[in-house]
């Protein structure tokens, strides 16, 4: 990764490719949408504090705006009543965005089958990541977002311009 | 990856009806356009989870404030008409996510009243280790949380630090964090490992010194004291009028905590004092909730102290809790109890029954009517939160907005709660 190695004090010319460099941008600091839904946004918000320390991935920024955000997690049950509100929040959100559907409730609905939960946030907005676990514990959200990162660095960026 | 949008969008916080529609529930001058309707919520990062609120505002000032709860409704309660009461109990957790263990308690104390099952001495204690663990829990979120919104930001770093050591004896319990599903019908889900007693004895006098430093933050404090004293006053007859309930009630004044008025699981066994405010603000309930985590440590350290003798965690009716593992391989019987009740489960009368707990938030109410077969006719839970918030509007009255995030701090809502 040139962009890195320039870091290190060898600071000769570095080649890199527009995509790389643009992507490396990318994963240092994803600020999440400050949205928390049900029990798994309190994982989330453990994941952000003393001990487990989002910051080290240049996260613990939350944007309550949408516009201001690029990366939206999805903690918790999506009822129906809620579904429009997030489609809202996802199209409001500027590209690039990304999804992460975290916990079983999001991707699946989980342990309820019925009437009131929109079964899987990916009926509605497409998801990039799906966390399992209920609630996922913070290791695995941030496994979860290390995959998104990983993700991301393959991504081109003639793709979201066009 | 261009994403396609729906036509239909933007048209989501667009208000189909008109202002007519709201005749009654807010003053005329609505109407009239005098006064500004505003939208708060459900996302927004004050409110606690996805509640909606609907103000009314003359400037900056709250003239009327409309709650619509229901944008996290599960389906929960209709979900458990179709589950034995074993597998209920999973459902419970996942109400009121700040304090599953309370949850569980109310079902499970409403079950073993409806099918009259006794609880040995051993797992009430172990449940009221629960129970004021979860307390802990709960009032460290709800610390955090609440300083957060009025603007201090290392209350909730300190908070979730500590709050993180009683996921962890959690997880000793149960093998979960949060979702741990371990008090169950006649008993707890299995015996406390050996490594648990260690590290609650170590929490326990780790803890004081931590809610010292908490009060050293704001219980002094200019800046909160003028955010927070007369703010949000709710008097005793109004709260009680309104179902408001737990330390948002005592922070009122009136004495009422369901662990002194109808103990259960042995809670008159233990001396414990019921911390209640004066003025029934923003302040006092903060400080009702401070002083009623030193309570929990108090209770916490007398039940360790009467844990101490080994003995069964369960009870042994095996009509209603399934035999332990050894016995399995011995006996025909055993297999026999094992089989049905993790298939067909326990039958229940066809009665019906009240129970009440206090949980961190307040009343948590399970009615439970049972159909004489192994499936609930009717599960019902009156929540604290629902509660609560139908009394925000008395309280955020004549109030700034910016008073107003501090008041829905103040009652300590969970949505998951009052949804369900």
């Amino acid at each position: 990764m040139g962009v890195i190695s320039s870091k290190l004090g060898n600071l000769g010319i570095v080649t890199t490719t527009l995509d790389e460099a643009v992507n490396w941008g990318r994963t240092g600091a994803m600020w999440p949408l400050l949205f928390g839904l049900a029990c798994c946004a309190i994982e989330y918000m453990s994941t952000q504090a003393s001990n487990y320390d989002l910051s080290r991935f240049g996260m613990e920024l939350n944007r309550a705006s949408p516009r201001q955000a690029d990366l939206l997690i999805v903690a918790g049950r999506v009822s129906r009543k809620m579904a429009p509100v997030i489609r809202q929040l996802y199209d409001q959100m500027a590209a690039p965005k990304w999804v992460i559907s975290m916990g079983d409730c999001a991707s699946c609905s989980g342990v309820y089958n019925n009437y009131a939960l929109v079964q899987g946030v990916d009926e509605i907005i497409p998801v990039d990541v799906y966390v399992a676990g209920c609630p996922p514990r913070p290791e695995q959200l941030i496994h979860g977002i290390l995959a998104l990162h990983e993700k991301v660095r393959g991504e081109h960026i003639k793709e979201w311009a066009s | 990856m261009v994403l396609q949008t729906p036509e239909k969008t933007g048209e989501v916080y667009k208000w189909e009806g008109s202002v007519e529609e709201l005749k009654g529930l807010v003053t005329e001058r609505a109407i009239t356009g005098e006064t500004m309707l505003l939208n708060m919520g459900p996302h927004h990062p004050s409110t606690h989870g996805v509640l909606r609120l609907l103000l009314e505002l003359d400037g900056e000032e709250i003239v009327s404030c409309l709650p619509d709860v229901g944008y996290l409704h599960t389906g929960i309660e209709k979900n458990m008409e179709h589950k034995t009461y074993e597998k209920c109990v999973t459902l419970t957790d996942r109400m009121d996510y700040l304090a599953p263990m309370s949850n569980n308690l109310a079902f499970c104390l409403a079950v073993e009243k409806l099918v009259d099952l006794d609880v040995p001495e051993r797992a009430s204690i172990i449940r009221v280790i629960c129970m004021e663990l979860t307390r802990l829990n709960s009032h460290l979120v709800w610390l955090g949380t609440h300083a957060l919104d009025m603007g201090a930001m290392s209350v909730f770093l300190y908070c979730f630090r500590e709050r993180e050591i009683i996921l962890e004896m959690f997880e000793m319990l149960s093998g979960q964090r949060m979702m741990s599903s371990y008090i169950r019908p006649g008993g707890v889900w299995r015996d406390i490992p050996p490594e648990f007693l260690p590290a609650l004895e170590k929490f326990l006098d780790y803890m004081p010194a931590k809610i010292d430093d908490y009060e050293k933050l704001l219980t002094n404090n200019p800046l909160w004291i003028d955010r927070t004293q007369g703010i949000g006053i709710i008097e005793p007859d109004v709260a009680m009028a309104w179902g408001v309930s737990g330390p948002s009630l005592r922070g009122s004044g009136v004495s009422w905590d369901i662990r002194k008025a109808m103990p259960y699981s042995g809670y008159e066994q233990y001396d414990f004092n019921v911390p209640v405010g004066e003025h029934g603000d923003v302040y006092d309930r903060f400080y009702v909730r401070i002083l009623e985590m030193r309570e929990s440590v108090n209770i916490l350290n007398q039940a360790v102290k009467r844990l101490t003798p080994a003995g069964p965690f369960r009870s042994d009716n095996r009509k209603f809790v399934p035999p332990p593992r050894r016995e399995l391989g011995q006996s025909m019987e055993a297999v026999i109890h094992h089989f049905k009740l993790w298939t067909e489960g326990f039958s229940a009368p066809d009665e019906e029954v009240f129970v009440a707990i206090e949980s961190p938030r307040g009343e948590l109410g399970c009615y439970l009517h049972g159909t004489g077969g192994n499936k609930p006719r009717r599960v019902h839970f009156k929540t604290p939160s629902f509660m609560h918030i139908a009394a925000l509007p008395v309280m955020s009255k004549n109030h700034l907005i910016a008073d107003l995030v501090g008041i829905i701090g103040s009652v300590d809502i969970v949505l998951g709660d009052c949804d369900r």
